[in-house]
């Protein structure tokens, strides 16, 4: 409380509007200068946390390879030839080796990815849209709307997710666009449930019976009260169900259910790279080595989100 | 009240000094206990039950109770942050939800709360000084001058904005976040301020530097409390006139004097005894009150008391007492006490039992 401290950022104005106030001091006071802003200290806690920054670099990695495909090979990922089949890790100009029609491998994880990713990350997206609302009304409208939203999601829960999601592509039919919608609703429900959970948490607090209290509208007090502090959760919870949802859309397509071949996709490759696994072990097993990193720098991220955006255990 | 005939008048004052700030007439709330299968209704508790009394204009009403005893509650429904089942709350004249009265809105703005825990009552994304802005600006004020009159208010609560206005809630401590809370409920400029155990979770020396603030505030704002607290001391301080509650219903009210010098009521004598005294020449004589409150899901016929109160008579399990004046004696004829026991009604000193200074 050094008159230096009282002097850092004088505005004039402030000043002298206090000026005719009597100044009470308290012992009570910790000594320290302005934090900056939540999001900032977040941000500062992250670059600090080196597992997260590893594996955000890592999912970095992978975005530039599959959405910069053309950049870093030249192969066309639809053309093979018979006469380099199966070739090993380390060919010359395959330098991953190729698939079971000559195509180069390579260049079918960079081009696969694209699918995989969207794949897994737009069901995901769905049901962080559609589930986050739910999960939010449920949450803080609770009585009778509330029970309605949670058991319909109830029932839901009571399948296996991988079997709700082959059942529902077997009714719909297989394609990326089906084996997105299956997935999406695979995900609605424990969307809604985590954000069912920490809405009805934030609701009872007193900060937002005191907006309430001085005549804050329903819509103001979600927006700016339970909002804020439930998108933090919600988010981090819907990044470790892409790591989720990267294992369960490789595994439909690998069942046939999801991308057609002859287009990439990584589930897909390690099903027809399956019959290759005695001859080229190491090469079939490489769609699944991508599947299993991104997957696990998924879930890392997320678990490196959580604990940068929990105020109360970084005192 | 002397201190309401000095009251300068406030554009917003109706009914002139004479006129109660707040009149509550047989406030009741009763919750609904669910169970089985169907969810249907199988009880109820009887939370608030029948709470009459006024609040005049500049004074300070102590609500003293053990836990459980509806004095929360009261806030709540008061602020009308739950719906009361049945009474009428009267501000300044005004019915309180009335079509020809005030709206919940309006009285909002003119009655603020502080709740207990400082922590939970603020929001951990904001900064102290957009918790403080947030209900004028979210009313249409600007948010330049909010936040101009938010960083005075921190100031007038003693806090230097300069140093704490661009801090998160768990960067405070609980004194500083209860001076926050306060600030914050000044900021719509309130007539009225409902302090729900406001002090209760703070420690004893910092307990004395928010009642010292506290008193500040309410004279160079002209502000009128409701002081709702369990602690006796605190409310004997705070207090100008104090209401005894027990298990939903108002047992015993008037002037702090008189209430702490000559409690009537058996529940309140019991409840002063129970105060800790540390003059071993004020030794607690009273018979210690036994046991646990009733369940307000079934509470005791007639009167609510009567399955602890050592005074008890069949009339008290038949009828519900009111709440009356003394019926001789010199007593203040405000000081009013609801028990069928004679005892109660007439004056008595028990000034030694209580330990009173």
């Amino acid at each position: 409380m050094s008159a230096t401290t009282i002097k850092q950022g004088h505005d004039a104005r402030m000043s002298s509007t206090l000026q005719t106030e009597i100044a009470i001091t308290t012992p009570d006071m910790p000594v320290g200068g302005v934090t900056p802003g939540y999001w900032k200290s977040v941000a500062g806690r992250l670059l600090r946390d080196k597992v997260t920054m590893a594996v955000t670099l890592v999912i970095l990695g992978i975005l530039f390879i599959t959405l910069g495909a053309p950049l870093v090979t030249s192969y066309d990922p639809y053309a093979g030839s018979i006469m380099t089949r199966l070739k090993p890790i380390g060919t010359p100009g395959h330098w991953l080796g190729t698939d079971e029609t000559g195509r180069d491998l390579w260049t079918r994880l960079c081009y696969g990815g694209r699918m995989s990713l969207l794949a897994a990350i737009l069901p995901v997206t769905i049901a962080l849209i559609a589930g986050g609302f739910l999960g939010v009304l449920a949450g803080y409208a609770g009585g009778r709307v509330g029970t309605l939203i949670m058991r319909t999601m109830d029932v839901f829960y009571a399948f296996p997710s991988i079997l709700l999601a082959i059942a529902i592509c077997g009714l719909l039919g297989n394609g990326l666009s089906n084996s997105i919608i299956a997935l999406a609703v695979v995900f609605i429900p424990p969307m809604v449930r985590v954000s069912e959970t920490v809405t009805s948490q934030a609701r009872g607090l007193d900060f937002v019976e005191a907006a309430r209290a001085s005549g804050t509208t329903t819509l103001q007090i979600i927006r700016h009260h339970v909002l804020a502090n439930v998108l933090g959760p919600i988010l981090v919870y819907a990044t470790s169900l892409i790591s989720v949802s990267i294992i369960l859309s490789a595994g439909l397509s690998f069942l046939g259910l999801g991308v057609t071949p002859p287009q990439p996709e990584w589930g897909l490759m390690l099903n027809s790279l399956r019959q290759a696994i005695y001859v080229q072990p190491y090469v079939a097993a490489l769609p699944g080595l991508m599947i299993f990193i991104t997957s696990m720098s998924f879930n890392l991220m997320s678990d490196g989100f959580r604990s940068a955006m929990d105020v109360r255990l970084n005192k | 009240m002397s201190a309401a005939l000095q009251i300068p008048l406030d554009p917003r004052d109706r009914g002139g000094p004479a006129q109660p700030l707040l009149l509550v007439e047989n406030l009741r709330k009763h919750f609904p206990v669910r169970g089985g299968i169907l969810n249907r209704q199988t009880a109820t508790v009887q939370a608030v039950d029948d709470v009459s009394f006024s609040v005049r204009k500049g004074e300070t009403l102590g609500i003293v109770g053990e836990s459980g005893c509806g004095k929360s509650t009261t806030a709540r429904l008061l602020m009308r942050l739950i719906e009361p089942d049945a009474g009428d709350v009267i501000f300044d004249g005004d019915a309180v939800g009335d079509r020809r009265g005030i709206s919940v809105n309006d009285m909002r703005r003119q009655m603020q709360m502080v709740f207990q825990d400082s922590y939970t009552s603020l929001n951990p994304r904001m900064t102290m000084v957009e918790s403080i802005a947030y209900a004028p600006r979210m009313h249409g004020t600007p948010r330049r001058e909010a936040i101009d009159r938010a960083e005075m208010l921190l100031h007038r609560v003693g806090l230097n904005p300069r140093q704490y206005a661009r801090r998160y809630p768990h960067e405070l401590s609980g004194g500083q976040r209860q001076r926050v809370n306060i600030a914050r409920a000044l900021a719509l400029e309130p007539r009225l301020v409902i302090l729900d155990e406001a002090v209760a979770a703070l420690d004893k020396s910092v307990e004395a530097q928010v009642l010292n603030l506290l008193g500040e505030l309410k004279e160079s704002l002209n502000l009128t409390y409701l002081f709702i607290s369990h602690d006796l001391n605190v409310v004997e301080y705070m207090s100008d006139r104090v209401m005894v509650m027990y298990l939903g219903r108002v047992v015993e009210a008037g002037p702090v004097e008189s209430i702490y010098r000559h409690p009537r009521h058996p529940y309140t004598r019991a409840l002063f005894a129970s105060k800790p005294t540390l003059d071993p020449d004020r030794r607690t004589t009273e018979m210690p009150l036994t046991g646990d409150p009733p369940n307000p899901i079934n509470p005791p016929s007639g009167c609510r008391f009567r399955t602890r109160c050592a005074f008890a008579q069949p009339r008290c399990a038949e009828r519900v007492p009111e709440l009356l004046a003394p019926v001789a004696g010199d007593a203040d004829a405000s000081h009013v006490v609801a028990c069928h026991v004679p005892e109660a009604q007439t004056p008595k000193h028990h000034t030694t039992e209580v330990g009173h200074a």
